[in-house]
């Protein structure tokens, strides 16, 4: 593995492995010295030309836990904002030495066009390209799932996942419905059928229009963000008759079986995909999620910077 | 300055025939095996080769006037003389745009004074090419450049009333709408096809429907007011469909498909690069076979390219960023040798008729698209339909390089085109016949 750019670039056994350095990574985190020297002298660019706040701080987290030298390069006051183009930052970056770049873009395919170009030879990592993949996220939300449903295995398999939302707009559900099924879970597309893409079909997943028909029957619920913009681009008449339908609230908080535990990859828009109770109560680990995120953003920059070195080795 | 004579020793004509061609002032003198050499008379071996009427392509851009970095009338009709043609026609989004007598006057006379093929320029429908108001239709038609085909290409004629009016005031010029058909509302930053791969990249669709609805419309327009409508770039299976019943009907409507549409799919946006993205898009392989069935049994009237040139800068971006269009010129022959003739789906017979005859006739264009006969102007394509040869973008003709066929290896080989009697391209070398 030498970018990160879809979860298509993965086998099972190397997500599996992702999420298994994840976890030795966890521990280091928990433990008193939170700081691996592995890193150390390589340079980690984050090239954030869209904005981002979370997936930005976690990735300099996990970058500086692995004690690399992090350049952040965001679009507000940069060259980006002057117009320059992806080809020229890349080559400004590769003539800065930069070992790897982390790249979070409005245009899908960014990322893959930077790693495919000669523009640079660094390892390219996805941090979110346009409406494509997001497959840290989905790697996160994976690992959040084994944590809490697996009951040791180290796949998914007999899990049920529902993703439930902007679809169509969504990186973080192409990334997800790719992951979750190639590591054994049954997953279930939830939404409106405007916000399905054309095509949805064959993706390795189900299709529901009815929340409540699927809500009972799920072990984990995944709601995506929905953009108030997509109102007056006549993808639903209203919020109200969108929370309606595919809200999480408390009612629906009541249906999901005991052990189910409720995700949002943030930023939430509460009153509009998820209630405040919901995100907020018991069965949520969106807090959580962002623990781990840092987790395994730390995996993905040691298992492509350091791959052949042992993990224990540096503990 | 005399013209040289002719003596074109090796050829298979279209009908299958083996012959000579004989060439002296320019038309074609004599026609069979045993034609003897004469003094005067330049002989070339082109053995193995097959000799087709000039070739005609009727949807370019040329770019010039306004983008020249692109391409000029000049470096465009070398790229449309090394692929085979005699005559193309230049779209009219130029900057500025092709709408009055004096911009197809300047457009028409670069093209005699290149002197490679004859350039008819394409007049604009509306003004601006903003679908609002008629453009100075007649004068164009007029004018010295004698246009007979008028279209917004790049921009759809939405509007059903100007596309009406449009269809109704060219019948006065025995003119031509020739419709780019993309419904512009479910075309909305549209950047390739939808369906499953588009689903799966994240890049918005631009689904066959918003072609096919178009269409449909104005071949109900054209058979209401009488008038000849011209469909560019026919993508979708459907859009054959429709075609296809149009006819049946009477209608007087022509469509026209691009080499790359015939032969690549939306399978290679996968590579997210942006040199395969063009408008309409590369569609799916039922698609694609469903045009090669059109064009076989001439549902579909002609190949055209739509020679699309841009500089590196406008695709060397994220794939939304970059600009719609590939070249075409060059390569044409060469696929449609591979995708039609070496299949077995069209004969050389049909290749004169969808290269050369049936777009003179769209066009009206007078010396052009005739048979290969004694008498005639000697326009003629030469291709070697058994050599292939590995596109490389560093040695087109064109001023620009977005090839998508860079390093493929495409069967078929054109060795000469003769263009009024005098060969433009011949032994690798393009020459000029213009008058400077």
């Amino acid at each position: 593995m030498k970018h990160l750019l879809s979860i298509n670039d993965l086998s099972k056994a190397e997500a599996i492995s992702i999420l298994d350095t994840a976890q030795e990574m966890a521990r280091v985190s928990d433990g008193p010295m939170k700081k691996l020297p592995t890193l150390r002298g390589r340079t980690i660019v984050n090239l954030f030309a869209e904005d981002s706040t979370r997936t930005r701080i976690s990735f300099e987290a996990a970058a500086k836990r692995l004690s690399a030298d992090v350049i952040n390069f965001s679009a507000k006051g940069s060259s980006i904002s002057k117009g320059e183009s992806l080809k020229d930052t890349a080559q400004t970056l590769q003539a800065m030495g930069a070992d790897a770049v982390i790249i979070r873009h409005g245009a899908s395919g960014a990322a893959q066009r930077l790693a495919d170009s000669r523009w640079m030879s660094g390892a390219v990592i996805n941090a979110g390209d346009g409406t494509h993949e997001h497959p840290s996220q989905a790697l996160l939300d994976a690992f959040t799932i084994r944590k809490h449903l697996s009951k040791g295995a180290s796949d998914l398999s007999g899990l049920r996942v529902a993703i439930v939302g902007d679809v169509l707009h969504s990186r973080v559900a192409r990334s997800n419905v790719l992951l979750l099924a190639k590591l054994g879970a049954q997953v279930v597309l939830v939404a409106p059928p405007t916000l399905l893409p054309v095509g949805v079909e064959s993706w390795p997943c189900a299709i529901s229009y009815d929340l409540d028909a699927v809500i009972d029957n799920v072990d984990a619920v995944m709601m995506l963000r929905i953009q108030m913009e997509r109102m007056s681009e006549l993808f639903f008449p209203s919020a109200r008759e969108y929370s309606r339908y595919f809200g999480l609230n408390s009612d629906r908080i009541r249906a999901l079986k005991p052990d189910a535990i409720v995700m949002h990859p943030g930023p939430m828009n509460r009153g509009l995909e998820i209630t405040a109770d919901a995100a907020d109560g018991a069965r949520s680990v969106i807090v959580e999620q962002v623990a781990n995120g840092v987790s395994i953003r730390m995996a993905v920059l040691y298992l492509l910077l350091a791959g052949n070195q042992e993990i224990g080795a540096t503990l | 300055m005399t013209q040289e004579n002719y003596l074109l020793r090796g050829l298979t004509l279209p009908d299958g025939s083996k012959s000579d061609i004989e060439i002296r002032n320019g038309k074609i003198s004599a026609l069979s095996t045993s034609i003897a050499k004469s003094e005067e008379v330049i002989e070339v071996d082109l053995s193995g080769s097959v000799a087709l009427p000039g070739l005609v392509d009727l949807h370019t851009h040329l770019r010039e006037p306004g983008k020249e970095d692109a391409e000029t009338v000049l470096s465009g009709s070398m790229a449309a003389a090394k692929g085979g043609f005699v005559a193309v026609s230049a779209m009219a989004n130029t900057s500025p745009v092709a709408d009055t007598a004096g911009v197809v006057e300047q457009v028409y006379a670069l093209g005699q004074s290149a002197g490679f093929v004859d350039v008819f320029p394409i007049g604009a429908v509306t003004r601006g090419l903003l679908g609002e108001h008629l453009s100075e239709i007649g004068a164009m038609a007029d004018s010295r450049a004698r246009v007979r085909i008028f279209s917004d290409d790049g921009n759809c004629v939405f509007d059903p009333l100007v596309m009406r009016r449009a269809l109704e005031y060219v019948k006065k010029f025995d003119g031509v709408i020739a419709q780019h058909a993309q419904e512009p509302r479910l075309t909305i930053d549209a950047q390739m096809n939808e369906g499953e791969i588009s689903s799966r990249l994240g890049l918005k669709g631009w689904p066959a429907v918003a072609e096919e609805a178009i269409i449909a419309r104005d071949v109900l327009i054209a058979d209401h007011v009488k008038s000849r409508l011209h469909i560019c770039h026919l993508t979708t299976s459907g859009g054959v469909e429709i075609i296809r019943w149009a006819k049946a009907r009477g209608i007087d409507v022509t469509a026209e498909v691009t080499p790359h549409h015939l032969l690549l799919t939306d399978e290679r946006a996968l590579s997210y690069d942006p040199i395969y993205k063009v408008n309409p898009p590369l569609r799916t392989q039922r698609d694609v076979e469903a045009l090669r069935e059109g064009l076989a049994d001439g549902t579909i009237d002609i190949v055209a390219t739509d020679h699309a040139p841009h500089p590196a800068e406008a695709k060397e971006v994220e794939w939304q960023e970059a600009a719609f269009g590939m070249l075409g010129l060059e390569s044409a022959l060469s696929i449609i040798n591979q995708t039609m003739v070496a299949t077995g789906l069209m004969s050389w017979e049909a290749v004169a008729d969808r290269m050369s005859y049936a777009p003179a006739r769209i066009g009206r264009y007078a010396d052009h698209g005739q048979e290969i006969a004694v008498g005639n102007v000697a326009n003629l394509s030469v291709i070697n339909p058994t050599q292939s040869m590995r596109v490389d973008r560093d040695r087109v003709a064109s001023r620009s390089r977005n090839t998508p066929f860079h390093g493929m290896e495409l069967q078929g080989v054109v060795t000469a085109t003769f263009f009024r009697g005098s060969p433009t391209y011949l032994n690798g070398k393009l020459t000029s016949q213009g008058d400077e």
